[in-house]
C-alpha cells in the first residue's frame, strides 16, 4: 500500500534542526521524497509501523508532528501530480 | 503467498550502484539517476559494466535480493551470493538425491515431463487459436509425438534415456516453432536453436530471455534454501547453476518462448532493433532490450491459478513455487515432485 509521510520539525532551536535531519533521514530509507517533507512510501502494514516507531522515537511530541495517510493498494488514482519535479512508479517498470 | 517485488534493471554502462541508507542509488556520472528503498524490491539486474559497492553487495545478500551482473547482451556474467544461509538438512538431502542416479532420475523425470507437457501446450494453443493460417497437419503430428514422449518419459527410469527423450522431444518441438511466429516472417525466422553466440533474431531473443529466467530460478531456489549449484538433471560443473536450469526446464516454454513469440506477433519487436556482427552474431540495440524488459516485467505481473496450489499467483512467482514445491519433496513432505503443467 502507499503510504503519504509528512512532517512538521520545530527548526528554532539546533537540537530541532538536528531532529528534522534525522527524520529526514530514515524517511529518505523507506520511500521517495515527493515535496520537502513529504514522502510517498509504497510497504506493507509491517514496515509501516517499523517506520512509525523509528519516527516516534526522533521526533519531541512537543513541538514536531507527523501525519501518516494510508492510501491503500489503489492509489494510483488517488494521486496527482502537477509541476516540476516528476516522481517515479516504485512498482512500475525500475528502468535505467 | 509471498508478494512478487520489483526488479530494478539497470542498463546505462557507465552507471554505479550504491548503498545509501536502505536505498539502492544508481549513479551516472557522479549524478544521482534513481533512488529506490530495497525493501521494495525483489532482484537486480545490472547490464554491461555497472559497478556496485560492496556495502550495496552486502546489503542485497542480507535481504535476499538477487543482484546479478549481465553483459551488455545479455550473457550472465558473475550472481552475488551471500554467506550460505537457510536449512543445512534440506541442502544435505538435496546433494545427497543428487548423489544417486537412480534418485536423480526419478525427479530429473518430472522436469521433463513439465517440460514436454508445456511445449506441447504451447503448439496446441496454437493450433487452437490460429487453425485457418498454420500448417495444422504438422503442428498436430509434433504434438502427438511429444504426447508419445510424455508417455515414454513417465515409464523410464534412466537418467541417460530421459535425457535422449529430453532432446527429441526438444528438437521436434523446434522443428515446429518456426510455425508459430505469424507476423514479420521476413525478418524473424527460426531454422534451429543456435547460441553463444545466437546467429539470428529469434535466437538472440530466445538467449536474452532465458538468462532473465535462469536469474529468477536461481534466485527462487536460493530463496527456499536449496543449493542453486546442485542440479539433477544437469549435472555439477563448477559455477552452473544446474538446479536452476533444471527448474528452468518446465517454464521454457510458457515463460520464455510463448513471451517471445508475442513480442513478434505483436509486433512489439521489429527487425530495426537487431544488427549483425561481422562473425555473425546477432546484436539487440537498446531500446530493443529496453522493450523487451519492461515488456517481461509486465507479463511477470499477470496472474494465474497455478495448477497444483490452485491459488491465484503472479507469473514471477511461479519458479519459487516450484523452487518450494521441490523443497517439500527433498524434505519429505510431498511423495513427487508436482512440475508446473500449464492449462
Amino acid at each position: 500500500m502507499l503510504v503519504l509521510i509528512t512532517y512538521d520539525v520545530n527548526t528554532e532551536t539546533a537540537e530541532g534542526r538536528k531532529r528534522l535531519r534525522a527524520v529526514a533521514k530514515q524517511c529518505v530509507n523507506y520511500g521517495q521524497r515527493v515535496q520537502n517533507s513529504v514522502f510517498e512510501c509504497v510497504m506493507d502494514a509491517a514496515k509501516c509501523r517499523e517506520v512509525q516507531h523509528k519516527l516516534e522515537l526522533l521526533i519531541d511530541p512537543k513541538t514536531d508532528s507527523l501525519r501518516f495517510y494510508y492510501l491503500g493498494n489503489n492509489y494510483k488514482n488517488k494521486v496527482e501530480h502537477i509541476g516540476a519535479k516528476q516522481s517515479f512508479d516504485v512498482e512500475g517498470v525500475l528502468l535505467v | 503467498m509471498r508478494q512478487l517485488l520489483n526488479t530494478l534493471y539497470v542498463t546505462s554502462p557507465n552507471s554505479y550502484l550504491s548503498l545509501d541508507g536502505e536505498n539502492v542509488v544508481v549513479l551516472c556520472e557522479e549524478k544521482e539517476k534513481i533512488r529506490v528503498p530495497l525493501h521494495n524490491l525483489e532482484s537486480i539486474i545490472a547490464f554491461g559494466y555497472t559497478g556496485a559497492s560492496p556495502a550495496l553487495m552486502g546489503e542485497c545478500a542480507e535481504n535476499n535480493i538477487a543482484l546479478t551482473f549481465l553483459t551488455q547482451n545479455g550473457r550472465f556474467l558473475a550472481r552475488v551470493t551471500g554467506e550460505t544461509k537457510g536449512n543445512v538438512i534440506l541442502r544435505k538431502a538435496q546433494f545427497r538425491i543428487a548423489e544417486s542416479e537412480a534418485q536423480s532420475a526419478k525427479i530429473a523425470k518430472n522436469f521433463i515431463i513439465g517440460k514436454i507437457y508445456n511445449a506441447r501446450g504451447v503448439i496446441e494453443r496454437a493450433v487452437r487459436d490460429h487453425e485457418l493460417r498454420l500448417d495444422i497437419s504438422k503442428l498436430k503430428q509434433a504434438s502427438q509425438f511429444l504426447m508419445q514422449s510424455i508417455n515414454l518419459v513417465s515409464k523410464c527410469s534412466n537418467l541417460d534415456q530421459l535425457r535422449g527423450f529430453e532432446g527429441e522431444a526438444a528438437s521436434t518441438y523446434f522443428s515446429v516453432f518456426d510455425e508459430l511466429i505469424l507476423q514479420q516472417k521476413n525478418d524473424f525466422y527460426f531454422k534451429g536453436r543456435n547460441k553463444r553466440p545466437p546467429l539470428d533474431n529469434v535466437n538472440a531473443m530466445l538467449s536474452f530471455v532465458y538468462t532473465l529466467l535462469a536469474h529468477d530460478t536461481a534466485a527462487a531456489a536460493e530463496a527456499v534454501g536449496l543449493d542453486a549449484y546442485v542440479g539433477f538433471m544437469h549435472r555439477d560443473r563448477p559455477g552452473r547453476i544446474s538446479l536452476a536450469l533444471d527448474i528452468m526446464e518446465e517454464l521454457r516454454a510458457i515463460c520464455a518462448d510463448r513471451f517471445v513469440l508475442s513480442l513478434i506477433n505483436k509486433k512489439q519487436v521489429d527487425a530495426c532493433g537487431f544488427f549483425q556482427k561481422e562473425n555473425g552474431a546477432v546484436i539487440m540495440n537498446d531500446d530493443t532490450r529496453r522493450i523487451i524488459l519492461s515488456a517481461w516485467k509486465k507479463r511477470k505481473q499477470q496472474q494465474l491459478t497455478h495448477p497444483f496450489l490452485e491459488e491465484t499467483i503472479e507469473w514471477g512467482l511461479v519458479p519459487y513455487v516450484q523452487a518450494m514445491l521441490l523443497a517439500r519433496f527433498i524434505r519429505g513432505d510431498l511423495d513427487e515432485y508436482p512440475p508446473f503443467l500449464w492449462k
